[in-house]
């Protein structure tokens, strides 16, 4: 890194590791770095709605707390860096809504372990940033307290379910967020905001007060400008957790240790069925030119085929909502969250609540899922699907036999206008077809922004084997190290530097 | 697979949300659309295919019997919409 | 017209860990309401279980103990409904692929004829919390310290026939349980529950509807309620009706029985393997060094008592079966070093005076090594068997242990036969009368006469005179006078 150029950068649009640089160095405190960004979240948020809550007092207490361990020598990983969680992690004293009227009112007395993991690496926590309600939806157009606009042509979707973290981060409003993925809600929003999310492992991130939409899906993962961002955040966000059982125990390596490996040799399966009907022309241009940049620095692209690809959208929309319909079923007022007025008798307490609680989405997957589960279909609709993921599990597998990692585009198309779903959820499911399949396997996955179609940005999809979130984050490094995507900005969001995108 | 709005009141009932007369109908059309999305599936050949309920191969762990966990009643209850002598009250439970 | 009953148990018993099965929560009995209700008890957002391996272990010496299977995989499974008790709106239990699979409790009746029922399966699963009786303005209190407690639950084939038959199998389970140590089978805790699946059918006709009675939690209230439900459905079907397809709550204390409400509906569970937990899987060396640890089970116990301590198999069973009381039992012979009249003590005066006060043998006022004390000195001659009777109420009532009450009431028999003969002869001497009646019987009848002149010296002696010798001095007397 170029240290004048990346000297006179606007704190704002500093990288992660940049900002720990400039601690480091002595060139700025967390206080004024956070400041800085509460400033800006109170000056521009009014237009992207990322934030649902912002943590002005807290975050400035913990940002002086950080100064004063710096001052004493004790440097956790993150230490003074600023950075905001998807209001799905439970933060404890601080409101944490899930995006729902639900827990509008629900503040939790425990942090999530991801929560906690980030406050023991010394980061400030800025706020917790907007997402669809439940972590259902691919565009933040269900959230209760108000769609997220993508900054880079706010009558477009961010995309969802992290579309906050996506925004906060692509407008600025945080160097880093967290965020989860369960068929795709990091690496689309990602995507359609040109920034750079990773879904790791199934189990390699733990799940411990991380609120549960579809529990063998749901993975939690960093969201930030960078390969190397991510990465320094996986680091803290990553370790085994004995409370949840499906964290598996298994070393955290270090996830900057082999970004700078050289390409040569990398073999990249490139799948037949993600550059079929419905990619966006634009979209697909823009992924072919990026695979073609791998090339050239060595990698060799391998055409291959994940037969069952098709069925990964059916199979999901029966698995996720099947596991959400008995995971939301404790949301019935009893003892926290949402209850109606003067319920009559119990079961009016339970139907009203709900009712009243839940958005239409919501409402709509849990019904789905009741359906598939039920007496009668369950063999038909659940068992079925769970052996279509296996077979989906197997393409995977069977691929990897040939190639390092699996690449094409993330999302069918740049980020689109408000309601143009319109009443087709089925429309927006398709939104998640190249993302999906990933979950269902546990397969770690990763966007990057690989180019513009018509100013809006486009994600590059890295497919990662178990556990080889190293190598995805390096192929991302490399690929960022070789162009200016990552460092491209929505109008008027970075701010005058001296030597803007410095040749690196 | 056709779904009728008495099976959708029927699941409605198990999940126990109430439906909104107004939008029943649009409710029913929905969930038809997705479920039409899903018995894709039913083409797939999956004969002798185990099914799988995890990603991974994992196995359980058991963890050892011991207490950890200490009283939190005033901080959970803090919370909660309605409690009294330590209860979270409910309206009454006929059985 | 005859008919058939046919009944087939569901027993939930709460194993005895420390903790709960998916949550670190103590699992003490009697705590303040929700003071032993973790986040993931309260199914707070984000929490997740991890299975308690105490409670695998104590579900896996059941099945070995039952001769059972023991599954090497099992799975957790969701069962699905909406009740105030239950937080998550599920419960997470075991349906596919339970710890344990089929095997069989044999039992014995009182006429000696042996039966074996067969087990379908027994599975982990967690207990749901409480909902108060008590009117909160109008509400009802929940309380879930017992939410997450782990339960065993054992599922009986429907081979039982009757009443005796449903007790012995529900007792011979309770003394599995307790001797295993894996449930204190304390009954009126709720640490055992039965549910009792009921149906009657003409011989030879198919399986009739049944009905399952619910959380019964005391013997006698099982045995009273399979009494009042087969007639229920025999007179149903007699008047030309038919059984419905019902859960019923039984009240031991009224005697009623009524249909429950709340799940008279069709309630479809929706079961899916839980996607929290994954599958438990164990090896053979696992389950082989839990069966080599297995403490002595009740039947082997039964066969021990027989031999060692020279008792009938009748009540062998009596002494053996329920785990508190063969521990009793043997620590009292110990102390008292008589096998005899420590048994006949415990099976009789000692379980009257227990059932009479619905006490159990834990929890009984006169401890084993108390009653030992009193028996050594029945033994000894100190007391008479009249005397021990006495004692053993003083030691109920709590005044101390037998020797402090034969020295503070003086109970001491009179042993000395010179004392004995004196009043012997004084009592001849008052008794003219008697004395002629009974030269004048018939031989045959004289042994019932006796029974004036034991009186008279007993009241003579105020009770203190050595019984045996005031027949044996008293029968030599007299024949020496006719």
């Amino acid at each position: 890194m170029n240290n004048s150029i990346t000297n006179q950068k606007a704190l704002h649009d500093k990288t992660i590791a940049e900002i720990l640089a400039g601690l480091n160095a002595g060139e700025f405190t967390s206080v004024e770095i956070t400041q800085h960004f509460l400033d800006r979240i109170k000056q521009l948020d009014g237009t992207y709605n990322s934030y649902i809550t912002v943590n002005e007092a807290s975050a400035l207490a913990q940002a002086e707390a950080a100064d004063k361990r710096r001052a004493e020598g004790d440097v956790p990983a993150l230490c003074g860096v600023p950075i905001a969680h998807k209001d799905i992690f439970c933060t404890n004293g601080v409101r944490t809504s899930c995006g729902s009227k639900m827990l509008d009112n629900f503040v939790p007395p425990y942090d999530a372990t991801v929560v906690e993991n980030f406050a023991n690496a010394g980061a400030v926590v800025l706020g917790k940033t907007n997402m669809d309600q439940f972590a259902m939806g691919s565009s933040n157009e269900t959230s209760f307290y108000g769609p997220v606009k993508n900054p880079w042509d706010t009558n477009t979707v961010p995309g969802g379910s992290s579309g906050g973290s996506a925004a906060a981060v692509a407008a600025h409003l945080t160097p880093g967020a967290t965020a989860t993925d369960t068929g795709g809600s990091i690496r689309q929003p990602a995507a359609l905001c040109g920034i750079t999310g990773l879904k790791p492992t199934y189990g390699r991130v733990s799940r411990w007060g991380m609120i549960a939409f579809a529990s063998s899906l749901d993975q939690g993962g960093p969201m930030a400008r960078t390969a190397e961002d991510c990465a320094l955040m996986l680091n803290v966000m990553a370790s085994f957790d004995p409370k949840d059982s499906t964290s598996i125990d298994r070393e955290v390596p270090n996830y900057t240790a082999n970004l700078n490996q050289p390409l040569a040799g990398l073999k990249v399966g490139i799948p037949r069925e993600y550059f079929k009907e419905g990619l966006n022309p634009g979209t697909e241009q823009a992924v072919r030119d990026a695979l073609t940049e791998l090339e050239k620095q060595g990698a060799t692209l391998i055409s291959i085929s994940l037969p069952h690809t098709k069925l990964a959208v059916p199979a999901y929309y029966v698995i996720a909502p099947a596991e959400a319909s008995a995971n939301l079923s404790r949301f019935d007022g009893v003892r926290y969250g949402h209850r109606c007025d003067d319920p009559k008798d119990l079961r009016d307490m339970y139907m009203r609540t709900r009712a009243e609680g839940f958005g239409d989405e919501v409402k709509r997957r849990i019904l789905v899922g009741a359906y598939c589960l039920s007496a009668g279909y369950y063999d038909a609709y659940y068992r079925k699907a769970q052996q279509v993921r296996r077979l989906i599990k197997q393409d995977f597998v069977d691929a990897f036999e040939q190639v390092d990692v699996i690449m094409g585009p993330t999302s069918p198309s740049p980020a689109f206008e408000f309601g143009a779903k319109g009443d087709d959820p089925v429309a927006m499911y398709l939104e998640d077809i190249y993302t999906i399949a990933t979950n269902l396997a546990g397969l770690p996955g990763m966007s990057v922004p690989c180019g513009l179609v018509d100013d809006k940005p486009v994600g590059l999809q890295i497919i990662g084997n178990y556990f080889d979130e190293s190598r995805m984050l390096n192929v991302a490094h490399q690929f960022q190290q070789a162009t200016h995507w990552h460092q491209q900005t929505p109008v008027g969001i970075a701010s005058e530097a001296k030597d803007t995108e410095g040749a690196e | 697979m056709t779904i009728e709005r008495a099976d959708i009141e029927k699941l409605a009932e198990l999940a126990r949300i109430e439906l909104n007369e107004a939008t029943i109908a649009e409710t029913t059309q929905s969930i038809a659309d997705v479920l039409a999305l899903v018995d894709q599936l039913q083409a797939a050949d999956t004969e002798g295919v185990e099914p799988m309920a995890h990603p991974t191969d994992a196995v359980q762990r058991l963890r050892a019997d011991e207490v950890t966990e200490t009283n939190h009643r005033e901080e959970f209850q803090a919370i909660a919409p309605a409690t009294e002598a330590g209860l979270y009250l409910v309206p009454k439970v006929i059985d | 017209m005859e008919w058939e009953t046919v009944i087939g148990l569901e027993v939930h018993a709460q194993l005895a860990t420390k903790s709960k099965i998916f949550s670190g929560s103590s699992t003490a009995f009697g705590a303040e309401p929700n003071t032993q209700a973790s986040g993931l008890d309260l199914a707070m957002p984000g929490t997740l279980p991890v299975p308690n391996e105490q409670a695998y272990r104590y579900a896996i010496m059941f099945g070995l103990a039952i001769d059972a299977e023991i599954a090497k995989t099992s799975v957790f499974e969701r069962k699905n409904y909406f009740y105030p008790d239950l937080p998550k709106a599920y419960q997470t239990t075991q349906l596919e692929r339970p710890i344990v699979g089929a095997g069989h409790v044999d039992i014995e009746l009182a006429n000696g004829t042996k039966k074996s029922i067969r087990i379908h399966h027994a599975h982990l699963e967690e207990d749901a919390g409480k909902s108060l009786h008590e009117d909160f303005h109008g509400m009802s209190g929940i309380d879930l310290n017992r939410a997450g407690t782990p339960l065993v639950e054992i599922v009986s084939e429907p081979d039982i026939r009757n009443a005796e038959e449903a007790v012995a199998f529900a007792k011979k389970l309770h003394s599995i349980v307790t001797s295993l140590g894996i449930c204190d089978g304390e009954m009126s805790q709720g640490s055992m529950r039965f549910d009792v699946n009921i149906s009657v059918r003409r011989p030879g006709e198919a399986f009739g509807t049944r009905t399952e009675t619910k959380n019964l939690n005391s013997f006698r209230f099982m045995e009273d309620c399979i009494a009042l439900e087969v007639e229920r459905q025999i007179d149903l079907i007699e008047d030309g009706g038919k059984v419905i397809q019902e859960t019923r709550l039984y009240n031991g204390e009224t005697k009623q029985a009524r249909s429950m409400r709340s799940k008279e509906e069709a309630n479809d569970y929706r079961y899916f393997p839980c996607p929290d937990l994954l599958p438990v899987v164990l090896d053979d060396d696992y389950i082989e060094s839990i069966r080599q640890n297995l403490p002595e089970l009740p039947d082997a116990r039964h066969d021990r008592f027989m031999e060692q301590y020279g008792l009938s198999s009748y009540d062998a069973n009596i002494l053996s079966g329920d785990a508190n009381m063969a521990q009793y039992f043997e620590t009292a012979t110990k102390v008292s070093g008589d096998t005899k009249l420590t048994a006949n003590w415990i099976m009789g005066e000692l379980s009257a005076r227990l059932n009479a006060e619905d006490q159990s043998i834990k929890h009984s006022p006169v401890n084993a090594e108390q009653l030992a004390g009193m028996i050594t000195r029945l033994v000894d001659g100190t007391i008479s068997s009249k005397m021990a009777k006495q004692v053993f109420e003083a030691m109920w009532n709590g005044e101390g242990a037998a020797d402090e009450i034969i020295e503070a009431k003086g109970l001491k028999q009179v042993s000395d036969s010179g004392a004995i003969e004196a009043m012997v002869d004084e009592v001849i001497a008052n008794s003219d009368k008697q004395i002629d009646n009974y030269r004048n019987a018939d031989e045959s009848k004289r042994p019932k006469m006796l029974g004036y002149f034991v009186g008279q010296i007993m009241k003579a002696s105020k009770g203190q005179a050595n019984p045996q010798q005031v027949n044996e001095i008293l029968l030599k007397k007299l024949n020496e006078l006719i």
